[in-house]
């Protein structure tokens, strides 16, 4: 039996001075709950993961979970103290002081704790109080509490606090009708003094006070699960830990390609037939031309890859929610610190396999600022999702179709496997360096908390597989969208005249993009690339994938057969090596304005970016020079 | 007197200071290593480092270095008692 019933009969002694409410931060420390609790209040996708600090972005929604549409909720980061030991912390202690930039002050605070670990969690209560806000105190999984043999006295700590408590669990719904209970008080009281909590100059004296409060309120921890032991006793097991770990990596790989693939394929003779459909609705000329060859074939060559890079984060997912990402930390720790780095930058760089720009977001659970950057710097290096459907054609295009052991290992497996490994390489040695010159760190502990395994829900990770697609489809309807119909525009233009006075477009060479092409041409020659290459590595600067549909647009395939005569256009018009040459350009180049615009944003100056991306077009031009001409020496 | 990383696996002690810089101290305070907490050792990571510890119910991973920075003294066997009695899966059944 839960203690929903216990809401709180202690009235508050704080209110703002106004009496208006319109603002209200959810705060609590990693693993409190908090996201689940965000999502029961408002109703709105709020990623729910077990590592320690990942809410690294603030999210905000209506309260419409509670019925209060006209207050709006902040989430902030999981932080253990209000002492800015992370970016987590220092973001929430901006927003609570109304010190962030765009964001208003709050007017009201929930405080959610874990009560499973309430003397601990106590430490934050005391800062967070004494901030002077209106402020509820929530003690969360109030349901498994009942169920070990916890106890706490709500009223008592109520006393003890000078707040309201009320306990309730986020995952059950129980006890929720407290919260808006108090907002409904907040709205009408006025002009109270706070109540005075002793001033906490450390941690030690924070610790004292929280054992002090906790004794006062009768609180007896509950027991502990064995469940958990028991899993890590095989999972960080000596010899299976590491094994797993990699039969685990390598199985995610295995499944987004062989099932991704066949779904890809399906998902491309779709949209080809569609656009066939479409075709007879459009008068034939150059409307139907800009429409068909340009618009809906550069979208939908990207739009195939669709279910692959869903694939790659649904299991990205259930790996974070379920606990397992920070076990793999610990494993991958020993690894990491050859390099400077610590196992918690895996976590960030996992993700950095489906896309970069939530994998930088990740990197504020890594505490100290040199490694944090570091890891910044390295993370475009992870073979992100936007490089397979660059690989896939190319390697379609020129790779045969060989197996080797008897069926086991294909070929066109091998040079997959080969250029995420070049990935990875390029960013371990580039890690190495960085750690090793300008981000040098000498005290930069691993402090690694290991939640309890859960059972991820399949709501969260239904939530997050629709904010992905969601964020995939606006990409495919903007960006490419409008390079794809400029790209169009551009190689129509100039309009030529005949002698008899009729009008056309122009040969592709002659066309402005033709002449651009022609233009950087010798600087892309030795490395095995024409002109209409070096015009998708211009415009996939955007976007990695933009090159398929650039590709797709300046070759002017068919749609209905669009990939075939894609894969014939560029084998005639491309040696082997410059093939491989482009691969290997794009395992290392940094083609992605998005992973630009939020490594800016986090190191806080265009400097690093740019620094970033001259080095790794410096390196991907290096390689790509080197694999063509290797290849042309002992294939050739 | 030992420190953290002296304990072996399975072994309990009581912390009694930490001599590490100020915000890494005041960071593994608010997670549990407060002077006087009972911090045991549960198991090594495959490599052999870092190597995780249970403290305040919750576990957590600390490298050697760290650990060897965490002054440690001998638990009397009433401190002992009381953090592995909560382990005991009959007292979960009794409790209820």
């Amino acid at each position: 039996m839960s203690a929903c019933c216990e809401t709180p009969a202690f009235v508050p002694p704080v209110a703002p001075p106004d009496a208006t409410l319109r603002t209200v931060v959810l705060i609590g420390p990693p693993n409190s709950g908090k996201s689940t609790l965000f999502n029961r209040l408002t109703g709105l996708r709020q990623k729910v993961a077990n590592f320690p600090g990942v809410t690294v972005e603030q999210r905000m929604g209506l309260m419409a979970g509670v019925g209060r549409e006209d207050l709006t909720l902040i989430d902030l980061p999981g932080i253990y103290s209000l002492d800015p030991f992370s970016e987590d912390a220092r973001v929430s202690i901006d927003v609570l002081r109304g010190e962030m930039p765009g964001t208003p002050k709050p007017d009201a605070v929930l405080l959610v704790m874990d009560s499973l670990h309430l003397t601990r969690q106590l430490m934050l209560a005391a800062p967070v109080l004494a901030l002077g806000l209106p402020t509820l105190v929530l003690l969360n999984m109030s349901d498994l509490m009942a169920e070990r043999g916890g106890k706490v006295d709500a009223l008592k700590l109520a006393r003890e606090l000078g707040a309201p408590v009320a306990q309730v669990s986020a995952v059950q719904g129980d006890g929720m009708d407290a919260i808006p209970l108090f907002l409904n008080q907040q709205s009408e009281r006025a002009g109270a003094k706070p109540l005075s909590l002793p001033v906490l100059g450390n941690a030690a004296s924070a610790h004292a006070w929280a054992a002090q409060v906790s004794r006062k309120t009768g609180y007896r921890a509950p027991l502990s699960v064995e469940g958990t032991r028991k899993i890590d006793n095989v999972l960080l097991h000596r010899f299976w830990g590491p094994l797993l770990f990699l039969v685990v990596v390598v199985a995610v790989f295995e499944v987004v390609f062989s099932i991704g693939q066949p779904l890809s394929d399906g998902l491309g003779d779709v949209l080809a037939r569609m656009g066939e459909l479409i075709r007879p609705l459009l008068p034939a000329g150059w409307l139907q031309s800009l429409v068909l060859d340009g618009a809906w074939k550069g979208i939908s060559s990207v739009l195939v890859f669709l279910p692959q890079i869903l694939l790659l984060f649904l299991f990205i997912g259930i790996l974070e929610d379920s606990g397992y990402l920070s076990r793999a930390a610990l494993i991958a720790d020993r690894v990491m610190r050859t390099t400077g780095l610590n196992g918690k930058a895996f976590i960030p760089l996992l993700s950095g396999y489906a896309c970069a720009v939530p994998a930088i977001m990740a990197t504020r659970v890594i505490e100290n600022k040199r490694d944090r950057f570091a890891t910044i710097l390295v993370t475009p290096f992870m073979t992100c999702s936007a490089r397979l459907p660059v690989y896939m054609l190319l390697i379609a295009a020129f790779i045969p179709n060989v197996a080797y052991l008897h069926g086991f290992l294909g070929l066109r497996t091998l040079v997959m496997l080969g250029l995420y490994l070049a990935g990875f390489v390029g960013a371990m040695t580039t890690a190495w360096l960085l750690k090793s010159s300008i981000l040098k760190s000498n005290d930069a502990p691993f402090i690694l908390e290991l939640p309890q395994y859960r059972m991820p829900t399949l709501r969260s990770l239904g939530l997050r597989l629709v904010d992905r697609a969601r964020v995939f489809l606006k990409q495919a309807g903007t960006i490419i969208l409008c390079v794809t119909l400029a790209l169009w525009v551009l190689a129509h233009l100039p309009v030529m005249h005949s002698a008899s006075g009729e009008i056309s477009a122009p040969q592709l060479a002659d066309s402005v993009i033709g002449r651009l092409g022609h233009f950087i041409e010798p600087a892309i020659a030795p490395l095995g690339f024409n002109w209409k290459i070096g015009i998708g590595l211009l415009s996939s600067v955007l976007a990695r994938e933009v090159m398929v549909s650039t590709m797709g647009t300046l070759y002017g395939a068919d749609p209905g057969t669009q990939a075939l005569s894609l894969h014939a256009a560029l084998n005639h018009d491309m040696t082997l090596g410059g093939a491989l040459a482009l691969m290997i350009f794009f395992a290392f180049a940094m083609q992605c304005t998005s992973t630009m615009a939020v490594v800016r944003r986090e190191m806080n100056s265009w400097k690093w970016p740019a620094a970033q991306f001259l080095y790794m077009l410096v390196l991907a031009w290096v390689a790509a020079f080197v694999v063509n001409h290797l290849t042309m020496m002992f294939l050739g | 007197m030992s420190v953290l990383s002296e304990l072996k696996v399975g072994e309990s002690g009581v912390l009694v200071s930490l001599d590490l810089s100020e915000s890494v101290q005041n960071h593994l305070m608010h997670m549990g290593f407060v002077p006087d907490a009972l911090v045991t050792s549960l198991r090594r990571a495959p490599a052999g480092d870092p190597t995780v510890y249970g403290v305040d119910g919750m576990e957590i991973a600390l490298r050697r270095e760290t650990a060897a920075a965490i002054i440690m003294r001998v638990a009397t066997s009433d401190e002992i008692e009381v953090n592995e009695d909560n382990y005991l899966p009959e007292r979960i059944e009794a409790t209820r």
